[in-house]
């Protein structure tokens, strides 16, 4: 039996460290695993746990970020509860494996510290690593916080594990900005974290020798599209109400309340900001202080992100004047990718608001408070005139020549 | 299995090798295996075959090394005696021909269509040295 480990209600964690302490308390069978910055103390974290006897499991040292998640795979499909991290380029490698992962109904967990894609190559914090793997059939949750990275491992295990369900499933963090930012975090203690979750339950196991099976098969034009639509057909029915169900059981457990789309000062806003990530809280800072001087300014945070919350958006946006969507990464020759979602989401709506998106934060640039009062002057310009008086895409926070588009 | 709808398989791009449960498959000959229909054991994969071994029995050794050096398991063998091809599996490639001991060969390569009777009236004599 693993040794059990004493925390304090609040520990001061960052974001990396929670992820590597909710990995041990659900006790991880197999972390195959090739560190990279910024979520490399993610997998060390595990790896001493494990050394130090707080967890039974097994820790794969392999070549490459590939082979990490081949590992992992190999692993679930074994049967075992399954789990590792990554960043940046080390994601853009593994990508070819994550496909093969959801199509293989694995469910293993993946906590990705976001960090910007060379060239020119950086460490720090953005969404295009996010954004890499959005089709890829994963489960993506989002935290804000490092209480987020904790208490969302929990909640992926016991979504992913599901046998109506079996989706593998990212959780984000920020790069540094979450991940080497120590904060407070409430913690559970390790009866009840693993309690939660629960035993690992097999399904299709390899090392069921009475039941043979073959796993990774090949399926051409015969069979392949029928796959793929179960696939995607349980990713758009099945997914959605157990990720509300957990969020709701681990409201009860814990009194910390998770909601697919994160509202905030909402009731009766006028001006939304949407986005994702560490950008949320700043963003809710902004807003308070708007409040205070009378303008009617919300925030929308984005915690799931696969499946699309198509319907909790467009609730969520139903009746604002005017919307702006932030994306933290470079959009390569179009829209960016969370403004095409939300606005994919409010176009069929006969009360949609105006929507403008904005670009920023690449590289880990800050986005500052004073970024943001602007963001909202321009949203109040644009309700006011009851049309977008910008360009449908602008650039906050780069030097040079002020940058838009469309 | 082939009209399956989206609906009908299992999740996961997982199949079984056989109905239910099994014990002591290694000792259950192939014959007595409850193979499932999404085993390739219970199809034909040999359609692109070009050219097959023909077996003659009259000059086989029983040396196995055909049965050993098979890569797609193609040899039929009991007791370790030699009973024939396994023409649904066999891609033709001819190892088990380039093993055979025996002067004449006991397995010639035949082009496809080639009628199996015919083939063994048309076996070549030993081979001076």
């Amino acid at each position: 039996m693993a040794e059990k480990m004493e925390l304090r209600e609040v520990e001061v964690w960052d974001g990396n460290h929670a992820a590597a302490q909710a990995l041990r308390q659900v006790q991880v069978d197999v972390v195959a695993a090739y560190p990279i910055t910024p979520s490399t103390p993610i997998v060390e974290g595990y790896a001493k746990f494990l050394a130090d006897g707080y967890v039974e499991g097994e820790f794969v040292m392999v070549e490459s970020e590939h082979a990490a998640m081949s590992g992992c795979i190999g692993a679930s499909a074994a049967g075992g509860r399954v789990a590792t991290a990554t960043s940046s380029q080390g994601l853009a490698l593994m990508v070819e494996t994550l496909y093969q992962a959801a199509g293989m109904r694995l469910p293993i967990i993946l906590n990705i510290v976001n960090r910007a894609l060379a060239a020119p190559l950086n460490v720090n914090g953005d969404h295009s690593d996010m954004y890499l793997c959005r089709d890829s059939g994963w489960i993506q949750l989002n935290a804000f916080s490092p209480q987020g990275a904790y208490d969302l491992n929990f909640i992926a295990f016991k979504i992913s594990e599901d046998h109506d369900i079996r989706i593998p499933s990212i959780i984000n963090q920020d790069g540094f900005m979450t991940s080497h930012t120590a904060q407070g975090v409430a913690t559970l203690d390790d009866d009840t974290a693993f309690n939660f979750v629960g035993e690992f339950k097999p399904m299709n196991d390899m090392l069921d020798l009475e039941h043979p099976v073959t796993h990774g098969v090949q399926a051409e034009e015969d069979w392949h599209f029928e796959h793929k639509a179960r696939q995607h057909n349980d990713m758009m029915t099945k997914v959605m109400p157990k990720i509300e169900k957990t969020f709701a059981e681990f409201e009860a457990l814990t009194g910390r309340k998770y909601s697919v789309v994160e509202s905030y000062d909402m009731e009766d806003a006028e001006l939304c900001v949407v986005c994702t990530g560490t950008s949320v809280e700043t963003a809710r800072v902004v807003a308070t202080q708007l409040r205070a001087d009378g303008i009617k300014a919300g925030v929308v945070g984005i915690r799931v992100f696969r499946p699309f919350p198509f319907e909790q958006i467009a609730a969520a946006l139903d009746g604002i004047k005017a919307v702006a969507v932030l994306d933290r990464s470079a959009p390569g020759g179009a829209p960016g990718a969370l403004f095409n979602e939300i606005s994919s989401a409010l176009y069929s709506r006969d009360n949609r608001p105006l929507i403008s998106g904005y670009i920023y934060g690449l590289g880990g640039r800050d986005l500052t408070r004073a970024h943001l009062v602007d963001l909202y002057s321009e949203l109040q310009a644009n309700a006011d005139a009851g049309k977008v008086l910008t360009p449908l895409q602008q650039f906050i926070g780069v030097r040079g020549p002020k940058l838009s588009y469309l | 299995m082939q009209d399956n709808g989206w609906n009908d398989f299992e999740i996961g791009a997982m199949l079984r090798s056989f109905d239910g449960a099994v014990s002591d498959i290694a000792n259950t000959q192939q014959e007595d295996r409850a193979y499932s229909s999404s085993n390739s054991f219970t199809a034909s994969v040999a359609d692109w075959r070009i050219e097959k071994p023909v077996f003659n029995k009259d000059f086989c050794i029983d040396c196995q090394f055909c049965w050993i050096y098979c890569p797609d398991i193609s040899i039929i063998a009991r007791d370790k005696k030699m009973v024939g091809i396994d023409y649904d599996h066999c891609k033709g490639c001819g190892i088990c021909v380039e093993v055979c001991p025996t002067n004449p060969k006991s397995l010639l390569m035949f082009i496809e269509r080639a009628d199996e009777d015919k083939a063994l009236t048309e076996w070549p004599s030993k081979e001076e040295k």
